[in-house]
């Protein structure tokens, strides 16, 4: 549900830290109708013109808090909202190319009462601005 | 013994999601609607929960009152899966209900909507407190299950022997869903499905002949098999399972099973312009409510939303103004 919202290219834009472009960042959703404690935000795919970036190279920033998505599941108090726009950072020295690019996420969600979880998926093609 | 009108902010779920309403504009339109009773998805629309904020149960009264609403219930979840490499002990699930029991009670809420996965045991003990701070605990009947699947029955039996008006059931309407809502088959077409096999979803849905279990949780073994056979794709076992668990349940049982019912929630996928709905036929079973003397909520669940929204705009206000223009109707209100 909600896939076609997932992703949200608003913020998409590259980073910089001390002068140098770090990676990038992008807003995304999560597919489904309430907030959740992040240990239920379970698998997330990210793919970008076709290449899948590596969970390590990810956090996410969710209420204020940033945590790298490798640790999203040993946090069963900190909360994704319902609708809540995470910002999700990925670690990409260099950052990508001002243009179009291929955004693709999937991400499963660990829903105690649906047997296997779910999952959500949402592809767009995001402009970034030079 | 009344029926009494309400709607879960859940069937608001779209503009809420989008920021496109707050929790205020919803209940500034449920009120606007001619709607007295409100439920809500803490987790949903209450950021933070399961800590409510004495700041944020001021606002709620104070658009209770402002706007002349009733909280009748919350809906509850117990993630039991939270903790890594482990589920919940019985105590902790407890803990978290307890938790929820006195967060209704904080709301003014009368009914909490146990989901369906609790079981006799986790509930039997937490009847004082829940009678301490008049909170019913109402475990779901939600298609595929029924009043007369497994788990039920064991309720049933605990129910009978604790004799405790606090635990009890909600009943999910959609256990009467007469035929495959249209606005389902349209988006499995819509999401890649052959139109064959989205045919004989729906055709074997109305005619009772498509493959499933009677409890939620559970899948039925060849139902994907069957659309693997006619050549559907891994996503459309998937949609299959996700779109066709309702069920066409036997009403005329309802009325030895109404005295165990504090609360209703009012499923439904898509209200027609003539305000009948196109899967659920309200009007089979609301005599038999009525006639049994259901004494309580039905709360407005629109669940059509999730169907739609790929390609159409979701007009949330609108499905549930032409809802309670039917459950007028039916409750002879109009």
């Amino acid at each position: 549900m909600y896939d076609k919202y997932l992703i949200v290219g608003e913020v998409f834009k590259n980073v910089e830290q001390g002068g140098q472009v770090t990676g990038f960042q992008l807003g995304l959703r999560l597919p489904y109708y309430r907030g959740v404690v992040l240990s239920l935000v379970g698998e997330m795919v990210i793919k970008v013109d076709g290449e899948q970036v590596p969970v390590g190279d990810m956090s996410v920033t969710v209420g204020g808090k940033t945590l790298p998505v490798s640790q999203l599941e040993n946090e069963p108090v900190a909360k994704w909202e319902f609708g809540e726009v995470g910002i999700l950072t990925v670690k990409k020295p260099g950052g990508l190319k001002p243009g179009e690019h291929k955004v693709e996420f999937s991400q499963h969600m660990l829903i105690s009462y649906v047997p296997t979880g779910f999952w959500g998926h949402d592809e767009k093609t995001l402009h970034l601005a030079a | 013994m009344t029926i009494k009108r309400g709607v879960s902010l859940y069937s608001f779920q779209e503009e809420y999601f989008l920021r496109k309403m707050s929790l205020e504009d919803i209940l500034a339109t449920v009120a606007k609607l001619g709607i007295q009773g409100v439920e809500i998805i803490p987790d949903q629309m209450i950021p933070g929960y399961p800590v409510i904020t004495d700041e944020f149960a001021k606002r709620w009264h104070g658009w209770m009152d402002k706007y002349g609403l009733t909280p009748v219930c919350i809906d509850m979840f117990l993630d039991w899966n939270k903790f890594k490499g482990r589920v919940m002990s019985d105590d902790e699930r407890r803990d978290s209900i307890t938790r929820d029991i006195l967060n209704a009670n904080k709301l003014g809420c009368t009914v909490i909507r146990v989901i369906h996965d609790v079981s006799p045991a986790i509930l039997e003990p937490l009847a004082p407190i829940a009678e301490k701070n008049n909170v019913k605990l109402a475990l779901e009947i939600h298609a595929p299950s029924y009043y007369t699947s497994p788990l039920e029955q064991e309720l049933m039996a605990m129910f009978d022997r604790v004799k405790s008006p606090y635990l009890c059931f909600t009943l999910d309407l959609g256990v009467f869903c007469k035929k495959l809502p249209r606005v389902v088959v349209q988006r499995f077409v819509r999401d890649g499905m052959k139109q064959e096999i989205a045919d004989y979803l729906e055709t074997a849905y109305n005619d009772g002949t498509l493959p499933h279990d009677n409890e939620l949780g559970k899948r039925s073994s060849n139902l994907g098999d069957i659309v693997l056979s006619m050549g559907g794709r891994e996503q459309d076992v998937m949609l299959a399972y996700m779109g066709t668990h309702m069920i066409y349940a036997d009403s005329s049982v309802l009325p030895q099973y109404i005295p165990y019912t504090s609360h209703i929630h009012g499923k439904f996928y898509e209200m027609l312009p003539d305000y009948t709905e196109y899967s659920v036929p309200y009007d089979e079973f609301m005599p038999i409510l009525l006639k049994g003397g259901y004494d309580g909520y039905i709360d407005s669940e629109y669940e059509g939303n999730r169907w739609i929204q790929d390609a159409f705009e979701v007009d949330s206000t609108e499905q549930v103004r032409r809802h309670h223009v039917m459950l007028k109707r039916l409750l002879g209100e109009a």
